[in-house]
């Protein structure tokens, strides 16, 4: 059994603390640095209710370690309205009712996010694909694809309107 | 059998609720304006901000002081005795506290065993025997989620197994007695009919055509995303036990805590915060909770236990697992005229359903369905198996989804077997709109319904005759492409409390509504939301009564300190109930507010009107008094001799069910080379009566639909022959992505409920319920042509690839 | 589900991470994506006494036509294939087996590497390999070796690499003029193991078959070669018998054993759908078509 310390970046800021080696990084997230937005739904690595970023990727993060997020930059849900204003996703998700429990939304968001970042402008069968990592529950998807279309625009509208 | 009486309801007087066989529309009324926000508007939801930034409020993210974490050892055996427990090198391991085992639990007063919701009795941790795989066998309690899980590992239990007994028609001659507990060393639990056997008989006697089948609705699992959990944290100073629970019904999970445990129930909270999904698999009470709140009463610390997916999988409650035997008789013009129906209910090692207590098998009586019929016989026998125990529901009324699918195929076979078309069929047999109330043969009384105008309106959404010809074109070449319909009928809002409890707690609801001075309000029900987005429906009803803006109308759910008793949420039945309760509440809030704005304008009640949110002089309208202003003379000027303030509590027992109805037409095309059933189309028309919240509503319907696509082709609960679950993971029980869940074309009609004060039916189930028969209709009409009569759900490619092969079909 | 206790190191070089796993051989495992291991791991499948994190080896994360061959890092993520330009204009079968590989989430962590030492008949990445006919390169204490990937699959979950050695490249020859590849995938739901899938790639002489390969996944206990549907091919024009009859083939040849992806004959009549639509659409891109 090995300890190490960890040191890294988490929405913005700089954390180190020693872990246990076998301790799973959303663990990590959830009761060492006590940001419980990031949930868990599964031990298959198969429900991405844990999906955070890892310097800008989404990823499970029931299936990494803590340890080998060191030095790593991670974003979870929390960091989406850190300035107060909410992310062109929440509000996707909040004015097309894309959640009902809210427990795969935070995870969904963060896919979503990874994914936009990549395709900007998807077809709605390409976002159905790229949320294909993240299961819900409630929704039956249909408003989780418009919510993520609405930010899409969103997006891209504030993308053009900067240039 | 729910027979209706014509008892006076108790609030008559306020129930003044729709008028009896209203004209169905399309329109969703709204009266009340944006500010205010009450019924028919699309309100974004009032609970999100908390939910999209992560500051949702789940059991797993209570952190309590000193908490401990409880890990449970599980049966590798669906059937074994237990010789002994060597838990001792595991209470060696540094941050191993506690090993709780069954004859702890006896030792602690007989809470080895525990009553299940059907009065039945399950074991908590065993003593000498386990009855289904993945059993809880002992619990350890450690400083860390980490070391409980390490400990698991070092306890040792000496299994000697026994045979298991799988199939529920095995287990019926009694050859393996799986309760050898019980007096009587039968699997047999419960015999129950329903209907009329002799007029049955008699039907199917002079029946022109009579078709048969056998049906299995499998065992499935509702898989909300967040599993089930607790903190249970007891202070021995106080001898207060507070308990955080994956809870859809917390006020009746105290009562059953107090009468296991004994601790006086006023001395037990708890708290069922945000909820991660519920879908009837948070109603029982599972062998953890009971340990966890035990291992707090013992180690006197809060103790946390969070299932990990796999043990919810493969322990929690089950929904379904019904073999069905079903004959449908027609006569020469091939109208329906009776129904005959045998079924056997897999229970597993209890009988831990949560129907209402005088229902062994639910509603599943509703099982005529849209159909006028002369006459119909239900037969349902329950039967133990090592299996885990369940037969919840699963985004589905009680036993109503087995109903559905069973009169669905039912009539789609007939309509197939007499060469009409089922489109066509369907119309000839329905309930007309002008026989409402309808009295069905099972003695149920439809409260209102437009079965026809639903299927129309689902027709016209789809194209369905154009559909119709491109598949006879389809067909001439080679192609396999099917169109299926269900046209269903829900049963939904247990219930009136002369027929329905469960463990004798009558099945109302409630709410309780304060006025503060200000003119904002607190509301609290004794239901609890797992998504259905209570806060904001809730708040619009009372908006749309009292006239305050929804967005000033505090909604708070399951804290049983504070929320006034009720039997929570399932089986459709908030809006039916508390929803009812609700505007009952308001009700007489508003009789209350009359009097004071009587008194405000200095004129008589009877001079008074009202108009969305105040009350106005009749004839002067300038003369008012809005409900704002109202409220602040109820604490600051209110008339003499009156009590002061502004609330009103309500707890409501509605006089009937609520029927919600609609027609579903799937369009499905057939990979002949892979068997894979592909959805092209898929029109849903639900009518639920009188909208709350048109967004909220689509949004349980799309859910629902996705829950009854997911039995339809994907999930099953499937066993070895030793019991062992093989699918026992997400990776093995297959839950839909985005990607097999098509997008789903919503239409509604609205036909309001004439008994419920606003016109609502509820609305969350029926998708689950009328998906998977137009599913699995799709796939049989591609296939009729070929001598393919029924396929059981779920659709999986290599139950279509055989039915292909075996009739020559290859690509 | 925690995985048990173990010790962890994070070598900084490959040469690191070989002296470490010399010094741990037989106790030791690699951790590459983890979207194998650490499942496996939480369920005490495996329990490894001392983890090498090879992700800080940046070296080993490239996908490059070098010479004669596309070289691929064994670190390299399978979202890196997906999005890799090089892969998607000459390298389809690739592409078309990289996108339906788990799900995006897993493939941002997942490694070519991981998917191919891991040697599960399940996973995408053997039949593809096979058929392309690729070349593992290993690194050891004894240094650098090419293990033809036809001798690399030695049994289930077993590879020919010595427990000191480290897969650090994959090598894919450049397809000829005339070649295509593809690769069909039948999935009980998107992102599942298949429940067979086959990969071809083959090169066309005019109307003819020229050369041939097909890869099987899941239907059998290693990852293997459909070489007697590769003998239907080659020296064949294309026809519908042609095809019908390498499907045929590949379903007799294969093992597949009953399970809850369906029954044996099941698999092998899917394993002849599979390697027919696989043909069809090698051959229209070898044709120049998409
Ligand atoms: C939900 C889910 C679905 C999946 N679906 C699919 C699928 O459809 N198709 C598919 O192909 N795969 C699938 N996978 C598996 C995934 O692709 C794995 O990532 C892959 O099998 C292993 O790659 P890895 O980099 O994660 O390796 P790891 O998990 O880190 O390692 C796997 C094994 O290989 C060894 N190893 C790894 N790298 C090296 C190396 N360079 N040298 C020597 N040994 C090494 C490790 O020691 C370990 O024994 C799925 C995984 C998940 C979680
Ligand atoms: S918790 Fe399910 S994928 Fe991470
Ligand atoms: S909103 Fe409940 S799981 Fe997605």
């Amino acid at each position: 059994m090995s300890e190490h310390e960890v040191t890294l970046t988490i929405n913005g800021e700089k954390v180190t603390r020693s872990v246990e080696a076998r301790t799973l990084l959303v663990h990590f997230i959830r009761e060492d640095l006590s940001l419980t937005g990031t949930h868990i739904g599964c031990d298959t690595t198969s429900c991405g209710a844990c999906t955070v970023l890892i310097c800008g990727k989404p990823i499970k993060s029931c299936t990494m370690f803590a340890v080998q997020a060191d030095g790593a930059e991670i974003e979870t849900i929390e960091s989406l309205a850190a300035g107060g204003e909410l992310h062109p996703l929440q509000e996707g998700f909040w004015e097309k009712h894309g959640l009902q429990c809210g427990y795969c939304t935070p995870g969904m968001i963060m896919s979503a996010k990874g994914f936009l970042a990549e395709n900007p402008n998807p077809t709605e069968d390409e976002i159905r694909h790229g949320i294909s990592g993240n299961l819900c529950r409630c929704t039956g998807y249909n408003k989780i694809v418009e919510a993520i279309q609405y930010a899409a625009e969103k997006l891209q509208a504030a993308d053009a309107g900067g240039e | 059998m729910p027979q209706l009486d014509d008892r006076k309801e108790p609030h008559s007087e306020l129930a003044e609720g729709v008028s009896a066989r209203v004209p169905t529309t399309d329109e969703v009324q709204i009266k009340t304006p944006e500010k205010i926000c009450g019924m028919g508007h699309r309100k974004k939801r009032k609970e999100d901000p908390r939910f999209i930034q992560g500051k949702g409020n789940y059991v797993d993210d209570v952190k309590l002081p000193g908490m401990l974490y409880m890990d449970i050892v599980r049966s590798p055996y669906a059937h074994a005795k237990i010789n002994s427990i060597d838990a001792s090198a595991a209470l060696e391991m540094d941050g191993v506290l506690a090993v709780i085992t069954g004859e702890d639990l006896k030792a602690a007063g007989d809470l080895h065993w525990m009553p299940t919701l059907m009065s039945d009795t399950q074991m908590v941790l065993p003593i000498d025997k386990v009855v289904y795989y993945a059993q809880e066998i002992c619990a350890v309690i450690a400083t860390s989620r980490y070391i409980a899980a390490d400990a698991i590992e070092q306890v040792y239990v000496d299994y000697e197994p026994l045979d298991a007994v799988v199939d529920p028609f095995e287990a019926m001659k009694d050859k393996v007695i799986v309760r050898d507990d019980k007096e009587k060393k039968t699997n047999h639990i419960w015999h129950w009919e329903a209907g009329d056997k002799a007029a049955t008989d008699a039907v199917f006697k002079d029946a022109a055509t009579v078709v048969k089948e056998k049906l299995y609705i499998p065992r499935i699992h509702v898989s909300s995303i967040e599993t089930c959990g607790m903190v249970a944290n007891y202070n021995k100073a106080r001898s207060h036990m507070q308990i955080y629970m994956t809870s859809q019904a917390p006020h009746a999970h105290r009562t059953v805590f107090a009468l296991v445990s004994g601790l006086p129930e006023h001395k037990i909270q708890i708290i069922s915060p945000d909820i991660g999904g519920g879908f009837g698999g948070k109603v029982p009470v599972y062998p953890g909770y009971v340990i966890c709140a035990v291992a707090s009463l013992v180690t006197g610390k809060p103790v946390k236990w969070i299932e990990d997916r796999s043990e919810n999988l493969q322990a929690d409650s089950f929904a379904r697992d019904y073999h069905i035997e079903a004959e449908m008789a027609a006569d020469k013009n091939g109208k329906i005229t009776g129904l005959r129906v045998k079924t056997l209910s897999d229970c597993g090692a209890a009988d831990a359903a949560a129907n209402p207590s005088k229902f062994p098998a639910g509603l599943y009586s509703i099982c005529t369905g849209s159909y006028d019929m002369k006459a119909a016989h239900v037969e349902v026998d329950g039967v133990y198996t090592t299996k885990p125990p369940g037969g919840v529901a699963y985004r589905c009324s009680f036993r109503v989804t087995e109903a559905v699918h069973m009169i669905e195929r039912m009539a789609d076979i007939m309509a197939h077997q007499l060469g009409e078309d089922p489109a066509d069929y369907r119309l000839k047999n329905f309930i007309r709109p002008d026989q409402f109330p309808y009295k069905s043969p099972t003695g149920w009384e439809y409260d209102s319904g437009n079965y026809e105008a639903a299927l129309k309106k689902a027709m016209d959404m789809i194209d369905y005759r154009t559909l119709r010809e491109e598949q006879k074109q389809k067909r001439a070449k080679g192609e396999l492409m099917g169109i299926g319909i269900s046209s269903f009928t829900e049963v939904v809002g247990a219930g009136p409390s002369k027929d329905y409890d469960i463990l004798g707690i009558k099945m109302f609801d409630s709410a309780e509504i304060r006025i503060h001075p200000t003119g904002k309000a607190m509301a609290r029900f004794g239901t609890k939301s797992q998504g259905q987005g209570h806060e904001t429906t809730y708040a619009q009803i009372i908006a749309e009564e009292l006239g305050l803006p929804s967005d000033d109308i505090e909604v708070e759910e399951g804290d049983t300190d504070t929320a006034p008793y009720g039997l929570g949420t399932y089986a459709s039945r908030s809006t039916p109930t508390a929803g009812a309760a609700a505007v009952m509440a308001s009700r007489k809030i508003k009789a209350k507010a009359k009097k004071i704005a009587a008194h405000l304008l200095e004129v008589g009640e009877g001079d008074l009107e009202w108009n969305i949110d105040r009350f106005e002089v009749k004839g002067s309208p300038d003369q008012a008094k809005t409900i704002q202003e109202i409220a602040f003379a109820a604490y600051t000027n209110h008339p003499q001799g009156m009590e002061a303030g502004l609330e009103a509590v309500d707890y409501y027992d509605p006089p009937n069910l609520t029927f919600p109805f609609g027609s579903y037409i799937c369009v499905v095309d057939i990979d002949k080379g892979t068997g894979e059933v592909a959805i092209r189309r898929f029109v849903a028309v639900d009518d639920c009566g009188h909208i709350i919240n048109p967004l909220i509503v689509e949004g349980q319907i799309h859910g629902g639909l996705t829950m009854g696509l997911a039995p339809a082709l994907y999930e099953e609960i499937v066993y070895d022959e030793n019991g062992q679950n093989l699918t026992g993971t997400l990776a093995d029980y297959l839950v839909p992505t985005a990607v097999e869940s098509p997008k789903w074309e919503l239409g509604k009609t609205i036909t309001p409920s004439p008994h419920h004060p606003i016109g609502a039916k509820g609305v969350g189930e029926s998708p689950t319920v009328g998906a998977p028969p137009a599913i699995a209709n799709a796939v049989v009409d591609a296939l009729w042509h070929l001598g393919v009569r029924h396929i059981d759900i779920p659709i999986t490619p290599p139950k279509v690839w055989k039915l292909l092969r075996d009739n020559g079909v290859t690509d | 589900m925690i995985p048990a206790a173990f010790d962890y190191h994070s070598p900084r070089s490959l040469d690191e991470a070989l002296s470490l796993l010399k010094q741990h051989a037989g106790d030791a495992k690699i951790l590459a994506g983890g979207q194998s291991l650490i499942p496996a791991m939480r369920f005490r499948l495996a329990m490894p006494a001392i983890l090498i994190d090879i992700n800080r080896l940046n070296d080993l994360r490239y996908v490059e036509e070098r010479g004669d061959h596309l070289a691929i890092g064994a670190m390299t993520r399978e979202h890196a294939l997906e999005d890799s330009s090089v892969v998607r204009r000459s390298y389809p079968l690739l592409h078309d087996t990289a996108v339906v590989i788990a799900d995006p989430l897993v493939r941002n962590q997942a490694t070519v590497g991981g998917n191919i030492a891991h040697a599960d008949p399940a996973n995408d990445h053997p039949a593809t390999m096979l058929a392309y006919n690729a070349t593992a390169v290993a690194k050891g204490p004894k240094g650098e070796r090419t293990i033809p990937i036809d001798d690399f699959f030695t049994g289930l979950f077993e590879n020919a690499m010595a427990d000191d050695e480290i897969l650090i490249e994959i090598r894919i020859p450049k397809p000829a003029a005339n070649s295509g590849g593809a690769y069909t995938k039948l999935e009980r739901k998107v992102g599942d193991y298949a429940i067979s899938a086959a990969a071809v790639q083959l090169r066309l002489d005019g109307d003819k078959v020229a050369e041939a390969r097909i890869g099987l996944t899941n239907v059998s206990a290693v990852p293997m070669r459909a070489k007697a549907a590769e003998a239907e091919l080659v020296g064949k024009s294309i026809s519908d018998a042609v095809v019908e009859a390498a499907g045929k083939a590949a379903a007799a040849e294969c093992d597949p054993s009953p399970d809850l992806r369906g029954g044996v004959d099941y698999k092998r009549d899917i394993t002849r759908v599979m390697v027919k639509r696989s043909i069809q659409r090698a051959v229209a891109r070898a044709k120049g078509g998409k």
